[in-house]
């Protein structure tokens, strides 16, 4: 029998009577990391990685039953034993290992390869039951390495500082900002945040993270804002805030910008590919390294993706239709 | 091909006109002398057409990247571009390789080639170029290939960074980009510095715009300081009778001669150095026929004699623009119209040379009133010209305008969406509409434009959750938004399932008012063409 199904609450386990990720208010719900489309409101009971909790507090709010758990730290539900591994996406963000009777099934959550220099690094966990997002499983989905897309950051940030024009990168608070700013080049100019993001960097504080940057706020003199880099999510897009910061170039950071199409429509200057989630190629990777017989595939190109999978490797491959639509894509 | 890549990259990197003019100029001054003729060309649209089958690409992607041909097709439907679909999933060679830097002289050189070489030989020298580019390089040479490389800028801003490279008037360098020249035949010298009347005869001066008139008229003041013509639905074009040659250029700037000709013993009667500017369209017993005759004319690669029977064509002429071997477009409107008048009634054309005619309104509700019921008398509404007006270059504000006629509309339900190219890639934005026929809906055009992004959105949102059934990159959608469509003619068409054909559909408005059940009938489409021959005969 399947250890883990979807029904109309989430991604369920009922050996164990538990849910991961659940998107409708349930008794206890493992957390695969704090972005929210998988870290929804209403559980009774909440479990997930040390560094996810502070996300969840202030996201959440204080008063709700929260249990931290290390990576790799055993627990045991309803005979149901469970592990959480590091999943590489952003802070606190883990795959989840369930196993019973002798059967490993292992979901993804959101999750890549290629280490960002700023989340726990993804780790291998083999298993007999692979659950895994494609929201870049398509082969145009080709990522170029973080390094050079880092420095292509700082690269145009100094040639826009040279100018005297601000420098503003979107993307998403949780995640993508931190990467930004642990490898922004602070030689080059002042670092100034959006509100959303130092929300964020100051709930990381608490377990222990630093980052870059000054909040700008009411009294922030927007005449000292000058070859600045300002990191803010997408949803500062044509807002009164951001046009206080003229004159000003303007890029997203996406996965999505490996596209010309998704970059014209945005109205930016630059699109960055910078992703938090497998491109392809780390896809493939993650499916054959696991060693699964049966790959089940969530949010994305589920559709194409398990059916390159039954074709190329000759093993399972299903469509579980849940609930995480692609953060990065909504909310961008 | 280095320079144009970075010349690409910057204009693709910016929205702003002027960094893209001075990113042109740039590249003037700073690439290779040979390859800046090439670029000229890239720019303005003047390119080698697709030598390969769009399938046989697929299939050397598929075959070099080991990925199989759905997956291809599957992928291409997110970026909504081949060129760029494949430039995607080639295998990205090792790295520290240096890349390719073949001249876009050796690019043009092998696509033109390619076309008359089979498949396999095709094919060896796409995977040569396939396995030596990379990145901008690699997606630039699949453009060129697939033949529909855009790069972000208009021809006038090409046009103003040359001139500004070249320290020459902008009317200038406009007037000599005209025509189909190719790079491989002009030299930078030759294309902008040689004598235009010796060694450029055949070259047509650049057309004057009109923009739509978008203010009451009696802000234009005397009605009688304004030449007022039918605005005729044809093709426009400019006929130039040269060192007893002719020729017929199109505003797309495509030589017509061939095709038109009706216009051949002018080359005999009328005198070297004459110019007009006027419209072409089928003409029969004193009166123009629908712009349906023309286009099976223009479709067919040879002139039949049957369509020179059924679409004999003439030239509706409003301006001369060259008379004795003189450039007169700097004189009044007024006085190239008396010369023109002369010379179409002192030579034998008037068989394929109409004046086109000066309507005498009182005032400008008379004009108003004709506007309205414009196709009554098969015009598309009025052209309105000051008297005094110079002939320019390009669309210009202020000395013409067009007053067309309101566009004839209906209510359509959406039922089928498909996603868009290019910037409306993996957006629902290319929409089929129906109307009702016996209580059910029969398809009866597409349309792909007239809503703003915002709309844009909100409805592919809208499609995502209502789609009904998926079949390949087209989805079918529960009908219920309705649309006012507009377009510009309505024609019987056995080609159409509803029927009947439109010209120039597009979309007027959304009528989140208006349930799909209160939609237009297939009778009141019919109607319309009924309503419309009736005025006619």
């Amino acid at each position: 029998m399947n250890l883990l199904s979807v029904n109309e609450y989430g991604l369920y386990c009922k050996q164990g009577d538990f849910y991961i990720d659940p998107w409708k208010p349930v008794h206890t719900a493992l957390i695969t990391h704090g972005h929210s489309d998988h870290m929804r409101w209403g559980m009774s009971h909440y479990i997930c990685h040390h560094h996810t909790v502070p996300i969840l507090r202030l996201r959440l709010g204080e008063d709700n039953s929260v249990q931290g758990v290390a990576y790799e730290e055993e627990l045991e539900i309803n005979g149901v034993k469970i592990s959480f591994h590091p999943a590489g996406h952003i802070i606190g963000s883990a795959q989840i290992r369930l196993e019973y009777q002798g059967e490993v099934w292992l979901f993804t959550g959101d999750y890549k390869l290629e280490p960002d220099g700023v989340s726990q690094p993804y780790a291998l966990v083999k298993c007999d039951h692979l659950i895994t997002e494609s929201t870049f499983g398509l082969p145009v989905y080709h990522f170029p390495s973080n390094a050079a897309i880092y420095a292509d950051i700082n690269a145009w940030w100094r040639s826009n500082a040279a100018e005297g024009i601000n420098t503003v990168l979107l993307g998403y608070a949780l995640g993508k900002a931190q990467n930004i700013l642990a490898h922004a080049d602070e030689r080059i100019g002042p670092i100034f945040l959006h509100g959303a993001v130092d929300n964020v960097n100051n709930a990381l504080t608490e377990v222990g993270y630093r980052f870059a940057g000054t909040r700008i706020t009411a009294d922030t003199k927007r005449d000292q804002i000058r070859g600045a880099l300002i990191v803010a999510p997408p949803s500062a897009m044509d807002t009164p805030w951001l046009r206080t910061l003229k004159p000003y170039r303007i890029a997203m950071c996406s996965g999505w910008m490996q596209l010309r199409g998704a970059r014209r429509r945005k109205g930016v200057d630059r699109g960055f590919p910078l992703s938090d989630h497998c491109d392809w190629r780390q896809l493939n990777q993650a499916v054959i390294q696991t060693a699964a017989k049966h790959v089940y595939v969530t949010h994305g190109y589920e559709h194409n993706f398990s059916k390159w999978v039954r074709e190329e490797y000759g093993i399972g491959g299903s469509i579980f239709k849940t609930l995480y639509n692609d953060a990065e894509e909504e909310n961008v | 091909m280095r320079d144009f890549e970075h010349l690409f990259e910057a204009i693709d990197s910016t929205t702003k006109t002027s960094a893209k003019v001075s990113a042109i100029a740039r590249f003037l001054r700073e690439a290779k002398e040979e390859d800046k003729l090439f670029a000229i060309a890239v720019l303005i649209g003047n390119k080698p057409k697709r030598p390969v089958k769009t399938t046989d690409l697929r299939l050397w992607a598929s075959e070099q990247a080991q990925i199989p041909l759905w997956l291809i097709e599957e992928s291409y439907y997110i970026v909504g571009d081949l060129a760029e679909t494949i430039s995607l999933i080639l295998p990205v060679p090792a790295v520290d390789t240096t890349p390719n830097d073949p001249s876009l002289r050796l690019i043009f050189e092998d696509i033109i080639r390619m076309r008359s070489l089979s498949s396999l030989d095709q094919r060896d020298i796409v995977i040569r170029y396939w396995m030596g580019l990379q990145g901008t390089g690699l997606f630039l040479f699949n453009k060129l290939l697939t033949g529909n490389l855009r790069v972000g800028v208009s021809r006038k801003l090409v046009v103003k960074a040359v001139a500004s490279y070249l320290h020459m008037e902008e009317t200038e360098i406009e007037h000599r980009l005209m025509g189909k020249w190719t790079p491989f035949e002009e030299t930078m010298q030759s294309l902008f510095q040689d004598d235009v009347q010796e060694t450029k005869h055949f070259l047509p001066y650049p057309f004057y715009l009109a923009y739509a008139l978008d203010k009451d008229p009696v802000e234009l003041g005397a009605i009688t300081d304004w030449v007022v013509e039918a605005k005729l639905d044809g093709i426009r074009g400019q006929l130039i009778v040269r060192k007893s040659e002719l020729f017929v250029w199109s505003r797309g700037e495509d030589l017509m001669t061939d095709k038109f000709v009706e216009f051949e013993p002018l080359r005999d009667i009328l005198p070297d150095g004459t110019v007009i500017d006027g419209e072409v369209i089928p003409w029969k017993d004193g009166k123009p026929l629908d712009f349906a005759v023309m286009q099976t004319r223009i479709g067919r690669k040879n002139v039949s004699k049957s369509s020179l029977v059924m679409a004999p064509l003439v030239m509706v002429c409003y301006d001369l623009l060259e008379w004795e071997g003189n450039d007169i477009r700097d004189w009044p409107l007024s006085e190239r119209r008396k010369q023109l008048e002369l010379l179409l009634s002192n030579y034998p054309v008037s068989h394929v040379l109409k004046l086109s005619q000066r309507l005498d309104f009182e005032d400008w509700t008379a004009a108003e009133n004709y506007r309205k019921d414009a196709r009554r008398y098969q015009s598309e509404g009025l052209m309105l010209k000051h008297r005094d007006s110079a002939y320019e270059v390009g669309r210009k504000r202020g000395n013409w305008w067009k007053w067309k006629t309101d566009p004839m509309t209906i209510d359509g339900v959406l039922i089928y969406a498909q996603s868009g190219h290019g910037r409306r890639a993996n957006l629902f934005t290319d929409y089929t509409f129906a109307v009702w026929d016996d209580g059910e809906l029969v398809p009866f055009t597409k349309a792909y434009s007239g809503l703003t992004d915002k709309e844009l959105h909100v409805i592919d949102n809208w499609i995502k959750r209502h789609t009904v059934e998926k079949f390949g990159p087209v989805r079918s959608v529960t009908p219920t938004l309705v649309f006012e469509l507009a377009f510009e003619g309505i024609n019987l068409s056995s080609r159409h399932k509803s029927g009947v054909a439109l010209r120039f559909p597009r979309i007027l408005r959304w009528r989140q008012d208006k349930p799909a059940s209160e939609a237009n009938t297939k009778e009141d489409l019919l109607n319309l063409i009924a309503a419309r021959d009736e005025s006619i005969r």
